[in-house]
């Protein structure tokens, strides 16, 4: 592997870049200490009146109180961005309470589909009504609830009240859809150019030739096999390159976090087992269900493992990529929320270069995750398309 | 683990297979299947390219080859050519010269044969003439000296005498 020694390089540089910036963040965060108590006495008070204000959400708002201090709205804000999100907001003003931004399409399937605007929810502030039912965004997760709009606790800190089917238009969504168009534009683009221009390609799609090559060269034949590997080259291109953008697309300070978020991930690890599943050969069940060769005995045994094997392998895809990404998010928000907390030239400004450090690795494992998951993907294929040769070199 | 299955929501994933499902099938159509084909067509043609170019190489060399060999054989056909040319002239010189010699000999045979019976005939003319001059003389002389006795028998002594000498 020719790119595994930088990243080392990378993080060692972090790491030294780093060195400096915790012996002055002590001594920020220790004078900062006294003003951030003192905010906090302070937004108690605004606290007890929103609650006032809110009584009737008392129940939910309780546990995750309003964000205070700068510390824990980073955190906040972080957390946030790390979910889906209903409506499109680039930023908040807190003070006045605006969002800039769009509203998305709510679509909800209770008793009937039910489509309206985001914008009735005023971010999760307010009750939205529609059609005579009345819905909550609670967690940017949609609850009905009644004209009150309370929220009945649950166990674990999560609402008991029915949740309609949520198929909105969110945020997620809409990196997906994006992704998918400019995929599509992209890739027909270049398509078309080898016809235009006698078969070399030209324009923007020219870019992403070498990655198709090498997807082809380096990822399917020598994982699947030369005999094989033409079928699936669809899904492991289509693979590649929607994780690659879609990570690229969270490093955009648009605020999509689409492959760090647990149901992409699971999606696309779901397609690989059903690819797996369904266009393994006989020769990969036969290993599976009985595995030649062992004791009797052990069959089963060596069956139940290997059924398991074949859940764990994209099981771990999924938590791969997901981790990953979600992991590259807090961290380099983190660091840009050290910014706000330093409020130093010093603590700041090496805060700065630390982030944008940490950004070029960020499109490194942006690539490197779609690799992988590709890679990965292709392994599984090629180990169900595995020809019975294997046997035959032990006799 | 109850976060990620807090964070898992249904119309995501939903949305998120439609649109996958949706994507792989549309641009397995109209991108995926176009660019690979151009790919292998215009790989296929490179390695077909090198391929005759290589061809073509060994072709020219062995047309080389050919030529050489063609070349050295007419040089070969003409040093043989001229050896036999210089063979025969050889051959043709000595052949002459052995014949002019024989020739000559002949001749001169001939002329050497020519002359002893010239010779020959020549004495023998001279002989007679000789012989016929002597009878002539004699007779004269008889004549004469017949006239005189004695003049004659010591004429007739005289004249053997010199015929003698001869």
């Amino acid at each position: 592997m020719v790119i595994s020694k930088h990243p080392l390089r990378f993080i060692l540089t972090a790491v030294i870049a780093c060195l400096p910036l915790f012996s002055f963040a002590n001594i920020v965060s220790d004078s900062t200490k006294v003003h951030t108590e003192a905010v906090h006495v302070v937004s108690d008070s605004v606290h007890t009146m929103t609650e006032a204000e809110h009584s009737t959400k008392e129940a939910s708002h309780d546990a995750h109180a309003e964000p205070t201090d700068v510390k824990s709205k980073i955190k906040e804000f972080i957390n946030h961005h790390l979910l889906d999100a209903h409506d499109f907001t680039l930023s908040a003003n807190e003070e006045t309470g605006e969002h800039y931004g769009f509203s998305l399409p709510i679509i909800l399937w209770d008793n009937g589909l039910q489509v309206f605007s985001s914008s009735k929810f005023h971010h999760g502030e307010k009750t939205a009504e529609h059609n005579g039912n009345f819905y909550v965004l609670h967690h940017e997760k949609i609850y009905k609830t009644d004209a009150s709009g309370a929220l009945v606790e649950g166990h674990g800190g999560h609402p008991e009240n029915v949740r309609p089917l949520d198929l909105s238009i969110t945020k997620s969504v809409v990196g997906i859809l994006f992704v998918a168009i400019l995929m599509f534009l992209l890739f027909t683009g270049l398509a078309k150019s080898y016809g235009k221009n006698n078969g070399i390609a030209s324009g923007a799609g020219r870019f992403f030739e070498p990655l198709v090559l090498y997807v082809r060269d380096e990822i399917a034949i020598p994982n699947i096999g030369e005999k094989s590997y033409k079928k699936y080259m669809s899904y492991l291109l289509t693979i590649f390159f929607f994780v690659f953008f879609l990570n690229i697309l969270g490093l955009a300070p648009l605020g999509f976090n689409v492959t760090g978020n647990i149901t992409i991930t699971l999606s696309l690890a779901v397609l690989t087992y059903l690819i797996t599943t369904f266009t393994a050969n006989k020769n990969y069940w036969s290993h599976m269900l009985w595995m030649p060769g062992v004791p009797v005995i052990l069959r089963p045994v060596l069956a139940m493992i290997e059924l398991l094997g074949t859940i764990i392998k994209p099981f771990s895809l999924m938590i791969r990529l997901y981790a990953n990404m979600m992991a590259g998010h807090v961290v380099l928000m983190s660091i840009i929320g050290l910014m706000f907390i330093f409020k130093s030239w010093i603590g700041s400004s090496l805060s700065f270069v630390l982030a944008f450090a940490l950004s070029i690795l960020e499109i490194l494992v942006a690539f490197l995750q779609a690799y992988i998951f590709t890679m990965l993907s292709s392994l599984y294929f090629g180990a169900g398309n595995e020809e019975h040769h294997h046997e035959e070199a032990h006799h | 683990m109850d976060k990620l299955i807090n964070d898992f929501s249904f119309g995501l994933f939903i949305w998120q297979i439609l649109i996958f499902v949706g994507l792989i099938l549309l641009l397995k159509k109209f991108a995926w299947k176009p660019i690979l084909d151009a790919v292998n067509d215009r790989e296929e043609g490179i390695k077909n390219a090198l391929l005759s170019a290589e061809n073509a190489r060994t072709e020219m060399q062995n047309l080389q080859a050919d030529n050489q060999r063609i070349l050295q054989e007419a040089r070969l056909e003409r040093d043989n050519m001229l050896k036999d040319a210089r063979e025969i002239k050889e051959k043709m010189i000595a052949d002459s010269k052995t014949e002019a010699q024989a020739q000559g000999l002949k001749m001169i045979e001939q002329a050497k044969a020519a002359i002893e019976s010239e010779k020959n005939a020549a004495m023998a003319e001279l002989k007679s003439q000789v012989s016929n001059l002597s009878i002539e003389i004699a007779e004269k002389l008889l004549k004469d000296e017949l006239s005189n006795k004695e003049a004659q028998t010591k004429l007739v002594e005289k004249m053997l005498g010199d015929v003698k000498l001869n």
